[in-house]
């Protein structure tokens, strides 16, 4: 018997929840052609870090354009293209590109500064052929002045203005650092966002004590994290009939059910298929079906939110009871 | 909005457009002015676009001009439309194969910016030296004189060598029209389908090589055929005037603008003739018809087809009522009757009075004079003066025009600056720095101008021969006639100085017209900048009554977080005051620039940019002249300071003030030998910052002076008893050595000659473990520092080198050692010139360098200042550069001719034993010179030897003498780049190493062509991208280390000074100890791979520990000992190669833009890395033997 894994995310009809999440995987097109075969329902794009292009023409203007028009014989060093290729062109193409080399939907993926640009690169990004839009809500305070509700008000104020200039369905990706997390969903649904991604994971500089330097880690997620994203799904699953999106720690056809069962209507994989390659992908789906076939669910539908705060037989697991009684157990 | 028919390019695109759209297969090499040309065609082909025929042409690059005429040869062969482009050596290069394309009857189109001949020196610049050197090939050569017409002509080539089966070499001046910057209406593909002629296409087409049709071309002929065969051709060359004509009517009939073979200009009754080739006939025809305005009969016979030479035609073309002619030349034929022009003028109208059928024919007097060499300027007051000339009773013959002959006295005055120009033109000029974006900002306004006005617009710039801190000097025209005036601006309205340092050095004023505009960027406001001008300065705002305005744009940059970038500010001051647009209408455009340009980019850069622009406008102030008069006591500072030697003050000095042109000719020397030690007396003061030691953080490495590009830090250690003296501002510790006692150290930084490149402070060990943030060198601004630290700089300098033969060869020791290279005018944070430093450090007293053409000939030999000096002695390197190509060759022969001296002194020196004595004769043949205590020992002997010859009768003994120094240990090095040693010199460069001889070969490696601006060479790597290999660099690079060992008797060393400096430094004693040839290959990182510099070194240790830049050294004098003379530096790779190549543009560029062909390429490279590694580690483990 064959399980219906259909599922609609952002308003787009996808065939199963299991989406290829941001990373630098999708800005190979080939690899993009492989994971559409592999059977990734959905792509999301890397980030368009308006930072990084800010940076990018800066650093161009520093260490590219500043040798041009000073010597007769070199009055550049670089072909023209330079320009092109640091600046946000090439994303907004790669988009073009890769829509017309799959028939998945593609959700771009935007990380802004400055109020214009988020809402400036959304709408590129629309006119780009994005089927959606993923806002990467990242930030770090560091003023000691900015108050939380403050901070939040801006980020729910960007994400009502990307809404109200683009028409392609918005999703937004938080930190879990918030005081409540429920609250802030509130207000990104009422500023018009159509799902949130649950969480985007913080980067976190090293020390090297021998040289006195901060270093920059990455270190892909594991099945860990999951757990801080099953629980925040359970309780957000009831409260909000908005799209949840699972990102950070599925590594397993397990994980994914878990992420599935909390509530979340796609799962973002990253972490495993950089680690796996794109095959990861089919694997985990073939594996997924089985265990949904085994246990008899019709429907995806049927398993999606069967363990959230509300349906699942212990709530008290998923709040503070469950806190206490884990201390409490603790023996050193 | 313009009439979009119009464009505004220069000549280098112009002509590449038409060029790649005629052409299937281009190949293509660098060279100065025409390397845009085959950038665009590379570029083009790269994103697809295509010809004529709907086909995307194929870009080749080859390893030199003489490779690419081989292979253009050979396409042509092969039947394919085919171009190049090149100049003066290049040409030079290609000459045997012009012959051969020629006399093979082939359809072909050469283009050509005409530069000069390297002879007594180098020059980049243009004058028709190299097109003259073709005049006998059988190319039919066409010039052009205008952006417009080297577009037009270029068509009109391709149309009529393809007509005509004739190859053409269509030429036009290098720099003043290639890389003007000019309004032109463009030829659309639709005309040039009109012009070109498919059946002659055909025809070609179906000539090439094939198997299916087979004939053979190339055939050696006896004496009994090849001068009638050579004859054979004779119909062609009779038939290409009249099919040049037909060509120019035809596309006069589709484009409306008309070309003659002779154009004649002037007045149709004119009794002085002027006849000349090249953007100068546009300066003569304007001038002529400004003098007729005056009531003179004047005119100007331009010469386009110069061969075949139509005398029918010329003679058609030269107005009846002509007396008098001059025939000006742009190059030099020493020893001739006259140049070649003047020649066949001669000729031509020699014929015309030998024809039997000539009913009147023309007998003036004609005169040749010479113009223009290296780009001199040629000016109306110039053409004035030629035309005076030919007006007096006799006339000058084999003249000179625009410089002062005080030795042969030939020529010829020119009064005052003639203002010809109409009345409606805007002129405009501005100084600036190559780092502030001056010339990129100026650009951007012509196109403003150029494209959105209806105006038209003209631009030239003029660069100096330093690639770090260079003044750029812009020059702009505007208005509603179309721009015919290749010199530069003389009375221009508006004067702007980018840079406030400029005010006290050059008198900036010196370009106004009356009533002019002056904007001066000044840290100084409207109400304080009065009293800071020079005197110069204020009596010229009086004098030409200027209209002064002040902005500090440097404050506004800051304000407008825009750093340094000062160019959107002086722009807009610019529009906003010079008139040449409405104000708001010029300030919209220049916003709308802005959006076109970082509107992709987000809007937060535009904001940025349109911040500036309306800060800009907020704090640009007219300044009130007083009414006092001039009140200034500041003079313009000195350009050398008053202790220089005599010739730096009397030649150097007027070089560096900008006033060359003044110069005359007895000021030079006629061999073109120059001093060394100069660039000591010019004090550019261009960084804004500059290291200052901390003293107790300090570890004494020295790797700051080490890694200084420009030897401007230093170390140095002096005996404690030279504290007293010190003054208490100059900064000294105890030196911290095991090998003498009671010395002081200090690290000192020259803060006029720094660039402030700040590889120093990066690559400093030192931090300060409570602030890691503070190392033992700190940036601190100039202006704060400056006074103090020229005092310091002075002290220091002044203080004793230490002895070097106490030094050992170590890094920390190793600096110092003076060296004997500095203040070059490289980039700041150049990777070539440390390598050169430390060579000079080493063994730069007994050093002869024989420098390749490009980068380090540049920075080490362009005028006006040198930076080779000289130790306390007065001894130092002795440089010479030959050619690009043949640089080993020419150090090999300099070796050659040094080991002869040597040998030479020997056999005197055994001859005269029996006078000299024994133990002095034997003790100078065969005493070790290993070392620096070894050499100062001989040197000695020297000293003694010469002192006991002085009172020998014996002519032997005068022999002796003068070469006795040569008895003295000399190191020969030839040095250059990879450009050189990978691709044009590659052969001459094996030949040298496969000869045995005891010569040096330092391959200063930036993996592309730096000096053009950064071209592929062969070594540049897999996957990077540089000019000429837009799409990626498809394979990897040449492995030149390898292919030297394979020899099995050549010391090959790679070094990355970045990663392992000690390396470097023994690998540099052992190539000089060795008695054999020497190879070592050395990491130059460049701004060409796309990166701040300052971490340059960083990089250096990055590409090693990737693999990417294995060190090692190859010893051949080990295997005598049984050793393997393979010894690898460095260890296996401990990052992976992405580690280092994410870090520059160049590699990263291609991840950006086509990440598939970028991965794809990345993991050959990682593959072949690894396969590299292994190969070398099994070498160095196992074989003795390759």
């Amino acid at each position: 018997m064959s399980i219906d894994l259909k599922t609609t995310y952002l308003g787009l009809p996808l065939k199963h929840p299991l989406i290829m999440g941001a990373s630098p995987l999708v800005d190979q097109l080939s690899t993009v052609r492989e994971l559409e075969e592999v059977g990734a329902a959905a792509i999301v794009m890397h980030s368009l870090f308006e930072e990084q292009i800010i940076a990018g023409v800066e650093g161009a203007e520093a260490h590219i354009h500043s040798h041009e028009d000073a010597f007769g014989e070199a009055t550049s060093y670089f072909t023209s293209s330079a320009d092109y290729a640091l600046g946000a062109d090439i994303y907004l193409d790669r988009i073009a590109e890769i829509k017309e080399a799959v028939s998945i939907p593609v959700i771009g993926s935007l990380n802004g500064r400055t109020p214009s640009g988020w809402t400036d690169f959304a709408a590129d990004i629309e006119s780009a052929g994005a089927d959606a839009l993923e806002l990467n809500l990242y930030f770090q305070p560091s003023e000691s002045e900015t108050s939380p509700d403050e901070l939040e008000a801006e980020a729910a104020g960007i994400v009502e203005s990307v809404c109200n200039k683009i028409s392609i369905p918005v999703a937004v990706k938080i930190s879990p650092f918030f005081t409540s997390v429920p609250h802030f969903v509130r207000r990104l649904e009422k500023a018009g966002a159509k799902a949130v991604v649950l969480f985007n994971r913080f980067y976190q500089p090293d020390i090297d004590i021998e040289n006195l330097e901060t270093c920059p880690t990455l270190r892909l997620s594991n099945s860990d994290e999951l757990l801080l994203r099953l629980r925040w799904l359970a309780i957000l699953r009831d409260r909000f009939s908005l799209n949840l999106s699972c990102s950070g720690g599925v590594h397993t056809a397990e994980d994914a059910i878990k992420a599935i069962m909390a509530g979340a209507d796609t799962v973002q994989l990253v972490s495993t298929i950089l680690r796996n390659g794109p095959l990861r992908l089919t694997t985990m789906l073939r594996e997924m079906t089985r265990w949904l076939e085994e246990y008899e669910y019709k429907t995806i539908d049927d398993a999606r939110g069967s363990m959230s705060y509300r349906k699942t037989p212990n709530p008290e697991a998923i709040e503070r009871a469950n806190y206490l009684k884990i201390l409490q157990s603790w023996k050193p | 909005m313009k009439d979009p028919a119009y464009s505004i390019h220069d000549a280098n695109e112009a002509v590449a457009s038409v060029a790649y759209r005629l052409s299937e297969t281009i190949a293509i090499y660098p060279i100065t002015p025409s390397s845009p040309m085959a950038e665009h065609c590379d570029e083009w082909s790269n994103a697809g676009k295509r010809n004529l025929w709907q086909i995307v042409p194929e870009v080749s690059q080859m390893q030199s001009e003489g490779g690419v005429a081989g292979a253009i040869h050979g396409s042509l062969q092969a039947g394919t439309l085919s171009t190049t482009f090149t100049a003066s050596q290049g040409l030079l290069l290609m000459i045997p194969n012009l012959y051969k394309i020629a006399g093979e009857l082939t359809p072909f189109c050469l283009h050509v910016t005409a530069r000069s001949l390297a002879t007594h020196a180098l020059s980049i610049f243009g004058d028709h030296s190299d097109v003259m050197a073709c005049r006998q090939t059988g190319f039919a050569l066409l010039a052009s004189n205008s952006v417009q017409e080297a577009q037009d002509l270029a068509a009109i080539a391709h149309a009529a060598t393809l007509k005509s089966r004739i190859p053409f070499l269509h030429f036009f001046d290098g720099f003043r029209t290639s890389h003007e910057i000019n309004t032109y209406k463009l030829l659309t593909d639709s005309d040039l389908r009109d012009l070109i002629p498919l059946d002659a296409v055909n025809s070609f087409r179906s000539r090439g090589l094939t198997p299916d049709a087979p004939v053979l071309r190339g055939t050696a002929q006896n004496p009994d055929v090849f001068f009638q065969a050579r004859e054979a051709s004779n119909p062609y060359y009779d038939e290409l005037p009249g099919i040049v004509e037909d060509t120019m009517e035809v596309f006069h009939r589709i484009t409306g603008r008309s070309y003659q073979l002779f154009d004649y200009v002037g007045d149709p009754d004119a009794e002085r003739v002027l006849i000349l080739m090249g953007s100068g006939a546009e300066t003569a025809e304007e001038t002529s018809a400004w003098l007729n305005k005056q009531g003179e009969k004047t005119g100007v016979l331009k010469v386009r087809l110069f061969r075949p030479f139509s005398v029918k035609r010329f003679l058609q073309a030269l107005p009846s009522t002509v007396q008098r002619i001059a025939v000006l030349d742009r190059t030099k034929e020493p020893g001739a009757i006259g140049e070649p022009l003047y020649q066949d003028i001669l000729s031509a109208l020699a014929e015309g009075r030998s024809d039997p059928d000539a009913t009147a024919p023309h007998d003036p007097i004609v005169v040749g004079g010479r113009y223009g060499l290296g780009s001199k300027e040629f000016t109306p007051a110039m053409v004035k003066a030629v035309f005076d000339n030919l007006a007096a009773e006799r006339p000058k013959n084999h003249f000179t025009v625009g410089i002062e002959d005080d030795v042969t006295h030939l020529s010829i005055p020119v009064g005052e600056t003639l203002d010809i120009e109409p009345s409606d033109a805007i002129r405009a000029v501005f100084l600036g720095l190559g780092s502030d974006g001056t010339v990129g900002a100026n650009k951007n306004s012509i196109k403003i101008i150029g494209s959105e006005t209806d105006d038209y617009a003209q631009a030239y710039f003029v660069y100096d021969s330093k690639k770090s801190g260079a003044m750029t000097v812009s020059h702009l025209r505007f208005g509603p006639q179309p721009i015919r005036a290749p010199y530069l601006i003389s009375n221009a309205g508006f004067v702007g100085c980018h840079q406030f340092s400029f005010i006290d050095r050059f008198d900036v004023l010196s370009h106004a017209g009356e009533g002019a505009v002056f904007l001066l960027n000044s840290p100084h406001g409207p109400d304080q900048i009065w009293d800071r001008l020079p005197r110069e300065t204020q009596t010229a705002i009086f004098e030409k009554n200027i209209q002064f305005y002040v902005i500090d744009a440097y404050k506004v940059a800051r304000e407008a977080n825009m750093g340094n970038r000062i160019n959107t500010i002086m722009q807009t001051c610019f529009f906003a005051i010079s008139g040449v647009l409405p104000r708001e209408e010029a300030i919209l455009k220049i916003k709308s620039a802005i959006e076109k340009t970082y509107g992709k980019k987000g809007r937060p850069i535009v904001e940025k940019n349109f911040e500036a622009v309306d800060r800009s406008l907020a704090n640009l102030y007219e300044v009130e002249i007083p009414s006092t008069g001039t009140t200034s006591v500041r003079e313009l500072l000195p350009p050398v300071p008053s202790e220089a030697p005599d010739f730096v003050q009397r030649v150097t000095g007027v070089m560096l003030a900008g006033k060359g042109d003044l110069l005359p000719v007895s000021a030079f020397p006629p061999d073109g030998t120059w001093p060394t030690s100069t660039s000591r007396w010019e004090k550019r003061g261009i960084a804004p910052a500059i290291p200052i030691w901390d003293a107790d953080l300090c570890i004494q490495c020295g790797k700051c002076s080490l890694v200084c590009p420009h030897a401007a830090i230093r170390a140095k250690i002096y005996p404690e008893s030279e504290k007293d003296s010190l003054p208490s501002s100059f900064r000294s510790t105890a030196y911290r050595s095991k090998e003498v006692e009671d010395f002081l150290f200090t690290i000192q930084t020259a803060p006029e000659d720094c660039t402030g490149c700040n590889l120093c402070v990066t690559v400093c060990p030192a931090k300060d473990r409570k602030n890691p943030g503070r190392k033992a060198i700190n940036m601190t601004p100039l202006e704060s520092v400056i006074d103090e630290e020229r005092e310091n700089y002075k002290v220091f300098l002044d203080l004793p080198d230490p002895d070097t033969t106490m030094l050992k060869l170590d890094t920390k020791s190793s600096q110092l050692r003076k060296p004997l290279f500095e203040y070059s005018g490289a980039c700041a944070g150049c990777g070539e010139t440390p390598y050169i430093k430390l060579l000079t450090q080493l063994m730069g007293d007994r050093l002869v360098i024989a420098n390749a053409t490009g980068c380090s000939s540049i920075y080490g030999g362009n005028l006006p200042t040198t930076p080779y000096t000289v130790d306390a002695n007065g001894r130092g390197p002795a440089w010479a550069n030959s050619l690009f190509e043949d640089n080993a060759e020419f150090g090999y022969g300099i070796r050659f001719g040094i080991d002869k001296k040597a040998d030479m002194a020997r056999e005197f020196l055994g001859m005269l034993g029996g006078t000299l004595g024994d133990d002095r004769v034997r003790m100078l043949l065969t005493s070790p010179q290993t070392n620096d205590l070894e050499i100062r020992a001989q040197r000695e002997r020297v000293v003694d030897l010469k002192r006991a010859l002085i009172d020998l009768p014996d002519p032997r003994a005068t022999a002796l003498r003068g070469l006795a120094d040569f008895l003295v240990k000399k190191s020969v090095w030839c040095i250059g780049g990879d450009g050189w040693a990978y691709d044009i010199g590659f052969g001459g460069l094996d030949h040298v190493l496969a000869s045995g001889k005891n010569i040096n070969i330092l391959v200063l490696d930036t993996e592309v062509y730096s000096n053009t601006g950064g071209q592929a060479s062969k070594s540049t790597p897999i996957g990077a991208v540089a000019k000429f290999t837009a799409g990626g660099k498809e394979r990897g690079k040449k492995d030149l280390g390898l292919i030297a060992m394979s020899y099995g008797h050549i010391y090959v060393a790679s070094v990355a000074l970045g990663a392992k400096d000690k390396q470097t430094l023994e690998a540099l004693a052992e190539a000089d100890a060795y008695e054999g040839p020497s190879l070592i290959i050395a990491y130059s990182h460049c701004v060409a791979h796309g990166y701040n510099l300052n971490f340059g070194m960083d990089q250096q240790r990055k590409a090693v520990q990737s693999g990417y830049w294995p060190l090692f050294r190859y010893d051949p004098s080990k295997a005598q000992t049984g050793e393997n003379p393979l010894q690898l530096d460095s260890g296996a790779p401990r990052i992976p190669l992405r580690e280092y190549t994410e870090n520059e543009v160049r590699f990263r560029m291609l991840f950006q833009s086509n990440p598939d062909r970028a991965k794809a390429l990345h993991k050959t490279a990682e593959e072949n890395l690894l396969r590299r590694i292994e190969n070398y580690t099994r070498l160095a483990e196992n074989g003795t033997q390759l």
